[in-house]
């Protein structure tokens, strides 16, 4: 069975019919040639399809298609406004948080999302204080955040750096 | 002979960023199955449900009347393959099942969506015979392979072991096991395949870590011309290994490429499907006997291997070939006996052979240095040698006695009580440990390179294009070839661009064996010289050259490795057994450190990866059905990011003109070398709990 559906995509808004049960990431790669989020699990264990769905950081590995129309989603490549990266983005390259580079967009997308997320105050295990008004992305708060995202190239020390640059947390090193 | 020249370093060793990073950190770079074509068929594949066995009858009709499917192909009626004497990629050639998630069939349709429902509806009958699929050293016959990975002699032997054992003050006679591992890049194995019938191609985007290897190995199946068969890789989300080797994968999607003639077949694998059809690392059970003085000086050192292999194919890994060159000992003696199992395929993981094998030996000798009440940082280098162990040949560099004198310095090693269990803060017992790493210097023959000038009248400015086959799975490899191809011509490395991963360039040696960038580099050093022999200083614009990877004669006179040492700080937790592993660093002697950027990258990666072997990786095998049964990444665990904590590398600087022109030594591999050892070591340390198998599991640690 179809479905027409409307999703703006990095700004851009797509029209477009998918079967029903096309997740959000297949309808992406697979129909608007948009292919930042990567497939690597398509379970929802990886991480590397990360997105922003309606501005919050989502696996479209797990969300089907039909279920989200109307939907605003922004990859990695979409987080670059007027040509300039993000500066996640920036920090990444700084800090040679990547080495194959698959990963990387879902991290790139979820790191942007974690630095919103406590900015919002919103805890995660290791918050010492659930009820801050915001909370200080030390490494260990990086860390535990950015966990939902694999790299199997192991650049997890790197990663940890780039998001505490942009989060101001890193002291000034390296 | 007099000592080689090397190239003068000024973009060699300087710190540069990944050329293609912005695509990367966007996600516009291309991976193999993301290449747009018209009119794609997706493949869906039949996987064998039984370890062992024949189909006997197959039904697709139901698979046909799906709407969107297009073609089904099954053992019955795939075209036949013109050279079939390697069964891993006999794909469809006849209903013989090896081991569980064989291909025996595939769907291709419209959609991803029609063709997984296709294959869901192939009714596969089966007739199953006997089968063993553990490691069992008991239950099978095990056998000594006619040379183990890639060419090594199975067994060495090296006076007389058992009577120096007999004999020694000290002895440890201990068993280590690791499991078995997949080495799971985060992109999954994935092609787009055109056939075109007039004149018969392939066209083939492929995640490989050698696109001439790709091209060769699909040529000889299919019997064709290699340049038939074109390969283009541009950016590969990972492999350390598993995409070294042609796996059966592409074969099954070019058998599908010659059913719908023109269209391109896309065949992503499914991260269940990694689990069975794309190698993994057999398990490890090793038996380590090591003779010492009081004083811990080495008489006898015996590492003997028991791993497995598949009927399917055989591959022996190395795993006792780190215990040849690491420490001196006079009466020494490794073997390797392999218990063959009706099960998928094993092949090259990320170091294979020196990254079980450092596991065994490197917890060893913390079991000596505990034996003998030695430091463990003094123990290896008492046991030093003065040449390599086995062949006598001298060292070209072998700096592993700096390396653990300068990270012991940098660790605090120095403060540690050697006391285990004696450091108990806030419920964690906490340890520190050492262990050393090493890795042969490989370079490959075959490898070419092309060299092109140009200096457009428009802008007069210069410009040079570098062209070679080679693969960046993440290595940098495109990044360090520039800066190589700068240095070797003597110009700005921002002139430089480099071309690789597609067989419309000169062919490479595969990334694989820590041998990628001495063998591409070699080539490019070679094309360089012959570029400015011809041209000289003022070539003309479309002034072009090839080059191609010389012998290394010096081989033959020196042995040549690099070498490291690792150090953790461990916690683990008193009452749950957790382990943690706050601390890591490793300290490398490597040749000349070409990017510093990527090399520490590439250190910290590998050594990650070990960490992950210690705490977490374990493929499940299921004796009654041949099944991976974790065999997905929430249930097949690798380190996250909250598993690391402060991890660092370093490196001393070693000048070795015997290597290669550059002077530099593979560092792909030799950070995963020892990384799981330190960690069980510095468990050790922290709690007096002797682990002797990867991974360590909580209930190590509870009484």
């Amino acid at each position: 069975m179809d479905a027409t559906i409307t999703l703006t995509v990095d700004g851009r808004e797509r029209t477009l019919t998918v079967d029903t049960r096309t997740t959000v990431l297949d309808a992406l790669r697979e129909h608007l040639d948009v292919t930042s989020p990567k497939k690597g699990c398509d379970h929802g264990q990886c991480g590397s399809c990360t997105v922003l769905l309606d501005g919050r950081r989502a696996l479209p590995c797990l969300a089907l298609a039909v279920a989200h129309d109307g939907a605003d989603v922004t990859t990695a490549d979409g987080l670059a406004t007027d040509g300039e990266l993000h500066p996640v983005a920036r920090a990444f390259l700084d800090a040679d948080a990547y080495q194959c580079g698959y990963c990387t967009p879902g991290q790139v997308c979820s790191a942007a999302a974690v630095l919103a997320e406590a900015g919002e105050g919103w805890p995660s295990a290791v918050t010492p204080d659930l009820d801050a008004e915001r909370v200080t992305l030390d490494r260990s708060e990086i860390a535990e955040r950015m966990s939902g995202n694999l790299c199997r190239c192991g650049a997890y020390a790197n990663i940890v750096d780039a998001v505490a640059s942009v989060a101001g947390t890193d002291g000034g090193a390296r | 002979m007099s000592t080689p020249e090397m190239l003068t370093p000024r973009a060699m060793g300087t710190p540069r960023r990944r050329v293609e990073g912005p695509a990367k950190v966007t996600g516009t770079a291309r991976y193999a199955a993301e290449h747009p074509l018209d009119r794609p068929v997706h493949l869906h594949p039949v996987l064998a449900t039984i370890p062992r066995g024949r189909v006997t009858a197959i039904d697709t009709s139901a698979a046909e009347a799906v709407d969107g499917v297009v073609a089904v192909l099954t053992t019955r009626d795939a075209d036949a393959l013109a050279d079939t004497s390697d069964r891993e990629f006999t794909v469809l050639q006849d209903d013989e099942i090896g081991f569980r998630g064989q291909y025996v069939g595939a769907v291709l349709a419209d959609t991803p969506e029609a063709a997984r429902e296709g294959a869901d509806r192939v009714e596969v009958t089966y007739e199953q015979d006997d089968f063993r699929a553990v490691l069992d050293p008991d239950a099978g016959e095990l056998y000594a392979p006619d040379a183990v990975n890639p060419a090594f002699a199975t067994d060495s032997v090296i006076g007389d072991a058992d009577a120096a054992l007999g004999e020694a003050e000290v002895v440890v006679d201990a068993t280590y096991t690791t499991a078995t591992t997949h080495n799971n890049p985060l992109e999954p194995h994935s092609s787009i395949v055109v056939w075109e019938p007039d004149g018969g191609r392939f066209t083939i985007f492929d995640s490989t870590q050698g696109v001439s290897t790709t091209r060769s190995n699909v040529a000889t199946v299919f019997g064709m011309d290699e340049a038939d068969v074109d390969v283009i890789s541009p950016h590969v989300g990972g492999g350390f290994g598993s995409k070294g080797n042609l796996h059966a994968n592409v074969v099954l999607a070019c058998l599908a490429a010659r059913r719908v003639p023109g269209r391109p077949v896309k065949y992503p694998l499914t991260r269940q499907q990694m689990f069975s059809l794309v190698g993994y690392r057999t398990p490890t059970i090793q038996h380590v006997r090591l003779g010492a003085t009081r004083e811990g000086r080495l008489s006898a050192l015996v590492h003997d291997v028991v791993e497995q292999t598949s009927r399917t194919k055989e591959f022996a890994e190395q795993t006792a070939t780190y215990s040849r060159s690491v420490y001196a000992a006079p009466h020494r003696r490794t073997t390797h006996r392999l218990d063959m199992l009706d099960v998928p395929v094993p092949s090259w993981m990320r170091a294979p052979g020196e990254c079980p094998g450092s596991f065994a030996a490197e917890v060893a000798m913390d079991e000596l240095a505990v034996a003998c009440d030695v430091d463990p940082v003094e123990l290896r280098i008492r046991n030093e040698p003065d040449a390599d162990p086995e062949t006598g040949k001298p060292f070209s560099s072998r700096h592993l006695v700096e390396c653990l004198r300068r990270g012991a310095d940098r660790f605090g090693w120095s403060r540690r009580d050697p006391t285990p269990r004696a450091r108990l803060v806030d419920g964690w017992w906490s340890g520190t440990g050492v262990a050393a790493s090493a890795y042969p210097t490989n370079r490959s023959p075959g490898s070419g390179a092309t060299i092109r000038y140009h200096r457009p009248a428009a802008d007069g400015a210069e410009h040079w294009d570098v062209e070679i086959a080679a693969a960046d799975i993440g290595t940098g490899a495109r990044t360090v070839l520039g800066q190589i191809a700068a240095d070797a011509l003597g110009v700005d490395v921002d002139t430089v661009e480099v071309t690789v991963g597609d067989t419309a360039v000169p062919p490479a040696t595969v990334a694989g064996g820590s041998s990628g960038t001495a063998s591409w580099g070699s080539a490019v050093v070679d094309a360089a010289q012959r570029f400015r022999a011809k041209y000289g200083t003022d070539p003309s614009d479309g002034d072009e050259i090839e080059g191609a990877t010389p012998e290394n004669d010096w081989s033959e006179h020196y042995a040549m490795s690099a070498f490291g040492a690792q150090f953790a700080e461990v916690l683990v937790h008193a009452d749950t057994g957790e382990v943690r592993v706050p601390r890591m660093l490793g300290v490398f002697a490597a040749g000349r450190i070409l990017n510093p950027v990527t090399a520490r990258s590439q250190f910290i990666g590998g050594m990650t990866m070990g960490l992950s072997m210690a705490l977490h990786e374990d493929s499940v095998m299921d004796p009654r059905s041949g099944h991976v049964v974790n065999h997905d990444l929430a249930n097949y665990h690798i380190a996250s990011c909250a598993d690391v904590g402060d991890m660092d590398a370093e490196w001393i600087d070693e000048e070795d003109p015997y290597v290669n022109p550059m002077g530099s030594k593979g560092i792909g591999e030799i950070g995963i070398v020892g990384a799981a050892a330190v960690v069980a070591n510095a468990a050790y340390h922290a709690t007096g709990v002797r682990v002797r198998s990867a991974p360590m599991l909580v209930d190590h640690f509870l009484d």
